[in-house]
C-alpha cells in the first residue's frame, strides 16, 4: 500500500509519460559544451553536421515506427502544433485565397482540443466544419462519414486513438474513401503511435501527428507526417529560415529530436510487450471493480487500446472520487473543477447521461505500472466508491427503485 | 484543486450523514439540485414540538465542497429554531469552508437545501389534518 510520504500511484500515462531514462540519457549528450550541441543548421564545421547526423538518424527512428519515409518527417513542438499546422496548412492552401476546391472540413465531435479549436478558428475565417456525432461506442460510422463528403471538402480530420476513451477508429478503411475522392485526410496519431501498429505504406493516410511526451519522450516535441506521394502541400504556418522544407521554420532543438527518435525506437521495439502488460492489467483492474453494481466501460472495449481504460460509476460524482482516490494519480470525465461545470464533452458526444459522465474516471496504464499498483488501486476505488455511495441520495433512489431519469429537477 | 483543511475535514468525517422518515410530520425534506449540474443535496430536520431543529441528517451527491457545505449546514442548525436557521446565508457557509469562487455555488446549494427543508416541514404542519403530504421525493426545489 502507497504510505503517505509516497507520492500517488501514477496512472494517468494518456496525459504524459515519464521519460524513460534511455532518453532521458541520450537527450543529455546534445546539450553542454562537451557534449554535440551545435546547431543542425550550421553547414560550415563539424558541430553542426554531427548535430544534423543526429536529427536525421532521429527522423529515421520516427518514420521507422509508422513506415513512413524519413523525408515526410517534420519537426514541431508538439501534437497540437502538428495538428494546427496541417489543418490551418490544407485549409489555407486549398480553400485560400488562391484555393479552388472548397472550404468544407469535416471531423469529429470526440477529436482533441487541438483539431477542435483549430475548426474553429477556421469557421471564423469563413471555412464550414461538419463535426460527425459518433455512435455510443464512441467510433465512427463510416457510412455517415461517407454521406457528409462533398465535392468542396478539402479536409476530414480523424484522431486514430481517442485519449479519453481508447477507441481506435478504422482509419485505413477511411483513408480509402478519402483518397477515391481527392480529400486530403489528416489524423491525430498522439495516442496510437508506439500503441497500435501503424503502416504509412498502406493506410492511405495524408497527415498524421505526432507526440513525444506520449510515448516517454520529452514534453514540448511533436512530429508531422506529411505525404510525398501523391504529393500534399501545405501552407506554412511559422515563417522564418526555411528549415523543414520550408513547412516549419525555427532552430532545431536537437536534443528534443534525439529524445522523440529515441522513443519511437524503444516504443518499436516494446510495441507488442507493452501492450500485452497493458491488456493484462486492464483485465485484472476491471476483474477487481467490476462487480461494485452500476459500472459502465466507456467506449467499445474490443476495439480500443487497453492501456486506456475509462469507466463510470453511477450514482458517484467524478470529482469527489478523485477526491477520495488521492493515491491515484487518474482524470476525472468531470470538468466541476471549471467554472463551467461540464462533464466531459466526448462521453456527452457518445450519449452518456449527465450522471455517468460526471462519475467516470480515466485510468491510464504504463510501462512502469505494476500489478502492485493495479491491486493497491482496487483497493483505494472499491472503499471511494463504497464511501460516496453511503453519502449519495441519488444511489439510495436507486436502491429504492425510483427512476432518476423520470424526477423532475431544478436545473441551477 | 486545493481545498482548504475545514472542507477536507468535513469531507473526510462528514457529519450527520443519514436519513430520517420522510413521512414523519416532524421531519422536513429538502432536496436540491440536479445530476446533470453534477450536485444534489438532500438535508433532512426532525423539528421538536416547539419549532426547534433536533436532529439533521444529509446526503449529498456532488463535488468535495457541496459534501462539506452540507455537512457544515447540519451542525450549524442543530438546535437553532426554523426562524434561525432560514437566515443561514450561504456567504458564511462560503466563508467558513474558505470555498473558492468556482464553488460558491456549492454553499448556495446548501442555503436552498435548508430552505425547502423549512418549507417541506411547514406544508406539512399546515396540512396536519390527516391528508396525505408526502412529497415525492425526488421533487427538487
Amino acid at each position: 500500500m502507497t504510505s503517505s510520504n509516497q507520492r500517488p500511484i501514477y496512472m494517468d500515462y494518456a496525459a504524459t509519460t515519464p521519460m524513460d531514462p534511455r532518453v532521458a540519457k541520450k537527450m543529455m549528450q546534445f546539450l553542454t559544451p562537451d557534449g554535440e550541441f551545435g546547431n543542425p543548421a550550421s553547414r560550415s564545421h563539424a558541430y553542426g553536421w554531427t548535430a544534423e547526423t543526429a536529427v536525421e538518424e532521429a527522423r529515421k527512428q520516427v518514420a521507422t515506427l509508422v513506415n513512413a519515409n524519413p523525408k515526410e518527417i517534420i519537426w514541431t513542438s508538439g501534437a497540437t502544433e502538428s495538428d494546427n499546422l496541417a489543418i490551418k496548412g490544407i485549409a489555407h492552401f486549398y480553400g485560400g485565397k488562391s484555393g479552388k476546391k472548397g472550404k468544407h472540413i469535416i471531423t469529429s465531435k470526440t477529436e482533441h482540443k487541438a483539431v477542435l479549436d483549430t475548426c474553429r478558428q477556421l469557421e471564423r475565417e469563413g471555412y464550414e466544419v461538419t463535426y460527425l456525432d459518433p455512435e455510443p461506442t464512441g467510433l465512427i460510422d463510416l457510412d455517415k462519414l461517407e454521406a457528409t463528403l462533398r465535392d468542396d471538402t478539402i479536409l476530414v480530420s480523424i484522431m486514430h486513438v481517442n485519449n479519453e476513451l481508447g477507441v481506435i477508429q478504422d482509419i485505413a478503411a477511411i483513408g480509402e474513401l478519402t483518397r477515391a475522392r481527392g480529400i486530403v485526410f489528416h489524423v491525430d496519431a498522439a495516442q496510437s503511435a508506439g500503441k497500435v501498429t501503424i503502416d504509412l505504406s498502406t493506410m492511405k493516410v495524408d497527415l498524421m501527428s505526432f507526440s513525444a511526451h506520449k510515448i516517454y519522450g520529452p514534453k514540448g516535441m511533436g512530429a508531422l507526417y506529411v505525404r510525398r506521394k501523391p504529393r500534399i502541400r501545405l501552407e506554412a504556418q511559422t515563417h522564418g529560415g526555411g528549415h523543414e522544407r520550408g513547412m516549419r521554420s525555427g532552430t532545431l532543438a536537437t536534443h528534443q529530436i534525439v529524445g522523440m527518435g529515441e522513443a519511437f525506437r524503444i516504443a518499436q521495439e516494446d510495441m507488442a510487450k507493452g501492450q500485452a502488460h497493458a491488456a493484462a492489467l486492464r483485465d485484472r483492474l476491471y476483474d477487481g471493480v467490476k462487480d461494485l453494481e452500476e459500472v459502465y466501460v466507456n467506449g467499445d472495449m474490443t476495439q480500443s487500446v487497453p492501456n486506456i481504460f475509462n469507466i463510470s460509476f453511477n450514482y458517484v460524482e467524478g470529482e469527489s472520487l478523485i477526491m477520495s482516490l488521492k493515491d491515484l494519480a487518474v482524470s476525472s470525465g468531470s470538468a466541476c473543477t471549471s467554472a463551467s461545470l461540464e462533464p466531459s464533452y466526448v462521453l456527452r458526444a457518445l450519449g452518456r447521461n449527465d450522471e455517468l459522465a460526471h462519475s467516470s474516471i480515466r485510468f491510464s496504464i504504463g510501462r512502469f505500472t505494476t500489478e502492485e499498483n493495479i491491486d493497491d488501486a482496487i483497493i483505494h476505488v472499491r472503499a471511494a466508491i463504497e464511501k460516496l455511495r453511503a453519502l449519495s441520495p441519488l444511489w439510495d433512489m436507486y436502491k429504492e427503485g425510483i427512476d432518476l431519469s423520470q424526477v423532475k429537477w431544478a436545473a441551477h | 484543486m486545493a481545498y482548504s483543511d475545514k472542507v477536507l475535514d468535513h469531507y473526510e468525517h462528514p457529519r450527520n450523514v443519514g436519513t430520517l422518515e420522510k413521512d414523519d410530520p416532524s421531519v422536513g425534506t429538502g432536496m436540491v439540485g440536479a445530476p446533470a449540474c453534477g450536485d444534489v443535496m438532500r438535508l433532512q430536520i426532525k423539528v421538536s414540538d416547539d419549532g426547534i431543529i433536533e436532529e439533521a441528517r444529509f446526503k449529498t451527491y456532488g463535488c468535495g465542497s457541496a459534501i462539506a457545505s452540507s455537512s457544515l449546514l447540519t451542525e450549524w442548525v442543530k438546535g437553532k429554531t426554523l426562524e434561525e436557521a432560514g437566515q443561514i446565508k450561504n456567504t458564511d457557509l462560503a466563508e467558513e469552508l474558505a470555498l473558492p469562487p468556482v464553488k460558491i455555488h456549492c454553499s448556495v446549494l446548501a442555503e436552498d437545501a435548508i430552505k425547502a427543508a423549512i418549507e417541506d416541514f411547514r406544508g406539512k404542519a399546515d396540512n396536519a389534518d390527516g391528508s396525505d403530504n408526502a412529497k415525492n421525493p425526488g421533487k427538487a426545489a
